[in-house]
């Protein structure tokens, strides 16, 4: 069949009023209501991570790039928690408000828009991605591993790669067949992340083109680089020049494209 | 009072799913205050039609105006004025009763304190006061279809669009909804209501629209259609072959319908026909009772099942 000449799902570059802070707005009241269950993992994780690797593993490690592995490691847990607190909410979290509660059919019959409730849910994303990094932050610089005055950075550096991973996983959102499919994303793509993006051991350790593949296509790359740049106040200049536009330009393109994908999901 | 603005008008409507024609080249126009409802088996059509009313579903030929606003240009203007109860449920989970009302005032810029006090209304009129606190999981089914209402006229609508709006409800909070859509319509908001229930149309709908497989196959007052297809009386039998040959002969224009072993007889004609045939033919196990919407729409639409 022929589409129609101005068909509403055309793609197209998303008309955000105000409005997205109504559907941003939902998602911190829900939000708040469980706070405690929210807050607690957030803090204990990181706790976690710091006493098994940071003081278990990292006294086999000496020290790298003349830090002791706990404080390489500190940087790169607060940038996986941009990544996870984001990612994770726009899976499966925006899946479920989508698909079994039906939330986002409810909103649209207001003035809101389908391209605004998405820009909502995406701002929600960053929105968790920043809080989650702020808390382990926190827990960073209660183990005084925070050495930098340019720390508090870390909240823009979150809010940001946050609304890149939020989007990112959007596009997962509007092509998922069913809530058990974002295994693959989660297995195939925030998994070797998690261990490959120079986050546990530095990028160098890497073979030249594993290196290279890690800076073109795996985004936590660059958020752990910049987020040691502001805890340590070390960073890899190169690494910064290649990162902050890779960052920008994700952002942009991936926000645009869930949104539209989205539309096309949800406009029939 | 039906006044003779037009509020909502459809031209040649027609929406597709790929190759499928769920609304198929459909006109129909709803007046300013009237309340119209659209009936037809399931798959007829009329949820999609109130969809693209209310701009969820974009058209995919044709004209559909409300407010004299195009639905493909001007969909958030359209759905300030528009008041919408959906047939699933879709209330939030995640918030309380009340919480689920200010929550969705919000999407219509309405402010905290106007919107609290609009809830708080609301649930008082659909008796959901002593619930404002629960959490949705908890309310019955009949409980969520009146929060559905309530949430619906928040936004204290122009035009309020009902998808089968007392389907699973009990007798009484049938009547509550009823009330309602009677109090909404004197203060002149104009409703569009789709149904299976026949008894919910005739009681509440100015005009009705009858849809079978995309199209509207009839349309006009309740009573009229009645008077039209089925006359004054139906006459129902045990199938007889000897009262149904009789039946055949002596009143040439009825239309003689079986399901089962029962036979269901409509004429055009008015009182007594039915009557001065017994009086000939006496039978038993035989009723002759008014004719209604039912009689129409089955007469019409046909008794097979649509699914």
């Amino acid at each position: 069949m022929k589409k129609a000449i101005s068909s509403p799902t055309k793609f197209s570059l998303p008309r955000l009023t105000y409005r997205v802070w109504t559907v941003w707005r939902r998602d911190f009241d829900v939000f708040m209501k469980t706070v405690q269950v929210n807050f607690l993992p957030s803090v204990l994780e990181p706790i976690l991570y710091l006493v098994a690797l940071g003081f278990g593993l990292g006294t086999l490690v000496t020290t790298i790039n003349g830090a002791p592995y706990i404080s390489f490691i500190a940087p790169a847990l607060i940038a996986i928690s941009v990544m996870t607190g984001s990612f994770f909410e726009c899976t499966y979290a925006s899946f479920v408000r989508m698909y079994y509660q039906k939330t986002f059919d409810a909103i649209i019959a207001t003035p809101v828009s389908v391209e605004e409730v998405i820009g909502g849910e995406l701002l929600w994303g960053a929105t968790r991605a920043t809080i989650n990094s702020t808390i382990v932050l926190a827990v960073v610089a209660a183990f005084g591993l925070v050495s930098s005055p340019l720390f508090p950075l870390i909240v823009l550096l979150s809010f940001v790669g946050g609304l890149m991973f939020a989007s990112i996983a959007m596009c997962f959102t509007a092509i998922a067949p069913n809530i058990d499919f974002f295994n693959y994303p989660s297995f195939l793509l925030i998994t070797p992340m998690f261990l490959l993006s120079g986050t546990f051991f530095p990028l160098s350790q890497l073979p030249q083109a594993a290196q290279v593949a890690a800076l073109a296509f795996l985004p936590l790359t660059h958020v752990t680089n910049i987020a040691r740049g502001l805890v340590m106040g070390v960073m890899n200049a190169d690494y910064l020049l290649i990162g902050i536009p890779w960052i920008g330009l994700a952002t942009i393109v991936f926000f645009i494209l869930s949104i539209n994908l989205m539309k096309k999901r949800l406009v029939k | 009072m039906v006044s003779s603005e037009v509020l909502i008008k459809g031209q040649s409507l027609t929406k597709k799913f790929g190759n499928f024609a769920a609304v198929d080249h459909i006109d129909f126009e709803v007046y300013k205050a009237e309340c119209v409802g659209f009936l037809g088996p399931n798959g007829a059509g009329k949820t999609t039609t109130v969809r693209m009313i209310y701009c969820f579903l974009p058209v995919t030929t044709g004209k559909l105006s409300v407010a004299g606003m195009d639905v493909s240009k001007q969909s958030r203007e359209i759905k300030k004025l528009v008041g919408v109860a959906p047939q699933e449920d879709n209330l939030d989970p995640d918030f309380t009763v009340i919480k689920n009302l200010t929550v969705y005032a919000r999407y219509f810029d309405i402010s905290k304190e106007e919107a609290t006090k609009r809830a708080t209304d609301q649930l008082r009129f659909f008796q959901l006061q002593d619930k404002q606190n629960v959490d949705i999981v908890e309310l019955s089914a009949g409980m969520k279809r009146r929060l559905i209402l309530a949430r619906a006229l928040l936004n204290q609508p122009q035009i309020l669009l009902l998808d089968e709006p007392t389907t699973g409800l009990d007798p009484q909070a049938r009547h509550l909804v009823w009330d309602e859509v009677r109090a909404l319509r004197k203060r002149g908001v104009t409703i569009v209501i789709t149904t299976h229930y026949m008894d919910e149309a005739a009681e509440l709908c100015d005009r009705i629209f009858i849809m079978d497989n995309g199209k509207i196959i009839e349309q006009g007052k309740p009573s009229e259609l009645i008077k039209k297809h089925v006359g004054d009386d139906v006459l129902e039998f045990d199938m007889d072959e000897k009262l149904f040959d009789a039946l055949r002969l002596e009143l040439p224009g009825a239309v003689l319908e079986t399901f089962g072993d029962r036979a269901h007889v409509y004429t055009a004609q008015s009182h007594g026909v039915f009557e001065r045939f017994l009086e000939k033919h006496p039978a038993s196990n035989v009723m002759i009772r008014n004719a209604n919407l039912e009689d129409v729409f089955l007469k019409l639409t046909g008794r097979k099942l649509k699914e």
